[in-house]
């Protein structure tokens, strides 16, 4: 007879207690100050798109969840972060009424017809901004200029667009850093750059406050670290190796950096645990690989950015990778390669 | 068969020419039962009037092969069965590309290499092979009449919804004021998946509520 204050369990025996909802809090503290930053910079249009873009998730996770006689799966807080990614990754001035149809999709056709959270091939939030990119292809590149006087007291015209209607335009435009790289050849100031002060996505243009929720995620290990470094490194080697080739052509390796969505990219996004490889090889192949497609799509191909494309190929590449690169098995001779 | 099942003569019972033609526009329909021929619903359903016309040219050329093979089928001999279906509806195919280039030569321009790959469209070589080449010219005429006018209705579910959505038109009448923002995505390709997508949805929920 077994006496009963002895445990039998398989391994392992030793666990942390870190659960999906506890990452997916801190993922969530991680992003808060970028979402808040988002806000100062761009006002109350920043607040009405992140905001939505939340609800939407939320409330598309909750219903299918009810639809298909599951318990809803909304209190993992992955939902959460799906919507405020998808948000930060949207033009401050996107009409509501897409914001929540990109929501919609995301959480839909990005994860639930996948079987939900751990079974997503892509990021959802991406995959609800590459329908709303081919959707609207005017309205997602419509930029806004950060900073403006009335940004606090003003709602845009465009944001609150009658549901199906296109959005009217009012007032000044702005051009992204990339954008104005790519079409007009006009470099940045890098010290604003490096501040935020830029136009871009309502998260993406303080790449210093998304470094900083990297970090905290690392120092928690709730994140691999090998994923945005290697992204990182890959596009500054390449593009170092361009601008050294012809500095008139081709753009410095720290505007390469510090624009565009490439650190909110890095960071939060090509770091979903789902859509990235096993092994820290196939994690490294997998950083390298959308680090070299970013520097290919920004310099040669059509969009000024390139950075959702890149990550979500490197989603589709990921099975493969693990298929291939294998972890030596303990006790075997040589590594199965 | 086993012995011990008494056979039930209402199932086992030959099916009248009408139920050849009701099993083609809903339980058999091509697409969205079937999922056959998937090249031309995907490529050219992006507005109403190209998948209406793309759905009556193959829909034709269905008919006219049935017709043809059921009434061969006891002179082509089995070795070359295949190659035969293939010259009988190529003989079609290539009436219906020069009929389309005399009615409309936009409408041809917008069809474009579709219309010579209903050759090779699946839905009809496999009405030839699994129905005409066993059946009586009757029964073959039913077949492909259910089977084409269930391709030409599945197809333009897809058109009519992509080309409201995506183009906010209905056989190019404008249906909503100038302010409508059209969805680009939906006369793009990945439009057609999504479309086809949702279709087979609600046809299966439709299904399983019924059973």
């Amino acid at each position: 007879m077994l006496s009963k204050t002895l445990h039998i369990s398989t391994s392992p025996h030793i666990n942390k207690g870190v659960s999906t909802d506890m990452i997916m809090k801190n993922v969530v503290y991680a992003l808060i100050p970028v979402a808040l930053f988002s806000v100062y910079a761009f006002g109350i249009n920043a607040f009405l798109v992140v905001n939505t873009s939340v609800i939407a998730c939320v409330f598309t996770e909750h219903l299918l969840c009810r639809w298909s006689n599951q318990e809803s799966t909304i209190s993992d807080w992955s939902a959460i972060i799906t919507g405020l990614l998808l948000g930060l990754t949207l033009p401050p001035i996107f009409p509501l009424w897409m914001t929540f149809l990109g929501g919609v999709m995301a959480i839909a056709l990005g994860k639930f017809v996948f079987g939900g959270l751990g079974y997503n091939a892509f990021n959802p939030a991406l995959v609800g901004r590459a329908i709303l990119q081919a959707a609207f292809p005017v309205a997602i590149t419509t930029w806004h200029p950060s900073f403006l006087e009335d940004r606090f007291v003003s709602i845009s015209n465009a944001v609150l667009a009658f549901p199906f209607a296109k959005p009217i335009v009012d007032g000044i435009s702005g051009a992204t850093p990339l954008s104005a790289f790519k079409f007009d050849h006009v470099a940045t100031d890098s010290t604003d750059l490096a501040l935020g002060l830029i136009s871009g996505s309502t998260g993406e243009t303080c790449s210093w406050l998304i470094a900083l929720g990297g970090v905290y995620l690392i120092y928690k290990k709730m994140m691999n670290w090998r994923i945005p470094v290697t992204i990182l490194t890959s596009v500054f080697v390449l593009s170092g190796i361009l601008y050294l080739f012809d500095n008139q052509i081709y753009p410095s390796p720290m505007f390469m950096l510090f624009s565009g969505g490439l650190m909110l990219g890095a960071v939060f996004m090509a770091t979903d645990m789902v859509g990235s490889p096993i092994t820290p090889l196939g994690i490294v192949i997998y950083g390298i690989f959308i680090g070299v497609l970013v520097v290919v799509i920004r310099i040669w191909g059509g969009l000024p950015e390139g950075v959702m494309y890149a990550i979500l190929l490197g989603n589709a590449l990921t099975p493969q990778i693990d298929s291939i690169i294998r972890p030596k098995v303990y006790g075997t001779k040589k590594a199965m390669l | 068969m086993s012995a011990g099942i008494t056979k039930n003569p209402q199932i086992k019972a030959v099916p009248s020419s009408t139920d050849e033609f009701i099993k083609g526009l809903w339980r058999d329909n091509p697409v969205f039962v079937q999922v056959l021929g998937m090249c031309p619903v995907l490529a050219v359903s992006n507005t109403a009037q190209n998948a209406l016309a793309m759905g009556l040219a193959t829909a034709f050329v269905l008919l006219m092969s049935n017709i043809l093979v059921a009434s061969l089928r006891n002179f082509i001999p089995k070795q070359v069965r295949i190659a035969s279906y293939i010259l009988i509806i190529a003989t079609f195919v290539t009436i219906v590309d020069y009929a389309i280039q005399a009615i409309s030569v936009d409408l041809h321009k917008n069809l474009g290499a579709f219309i010579s790959l209903i050759v090779v469209n699946c839905l009809i070589l496999s009405r030839a092979e699994a129905f005409a080449s066993k059946n009586t010219i009757g029964k073959s005429i039913m077949d492909a009449l259910g089977m084409g006018v269930g391709f030409v209705f599945a197809l333009f579910c897809l058109g009519a919804v992509r080309e409201i959505l995506g183009n906010g038109t209905f056989f190019d009448i404008s249906l909503f004021p100038d302010s409508f923002q059209e969805w680009i995505i939906m006369i793009l390709p990945a439009g057609g998946f999504f479309t086809l997508a949702l279709w087979l949805v609600l046809f299966n929920i439709y299904k399983i509520k019924q059973a």
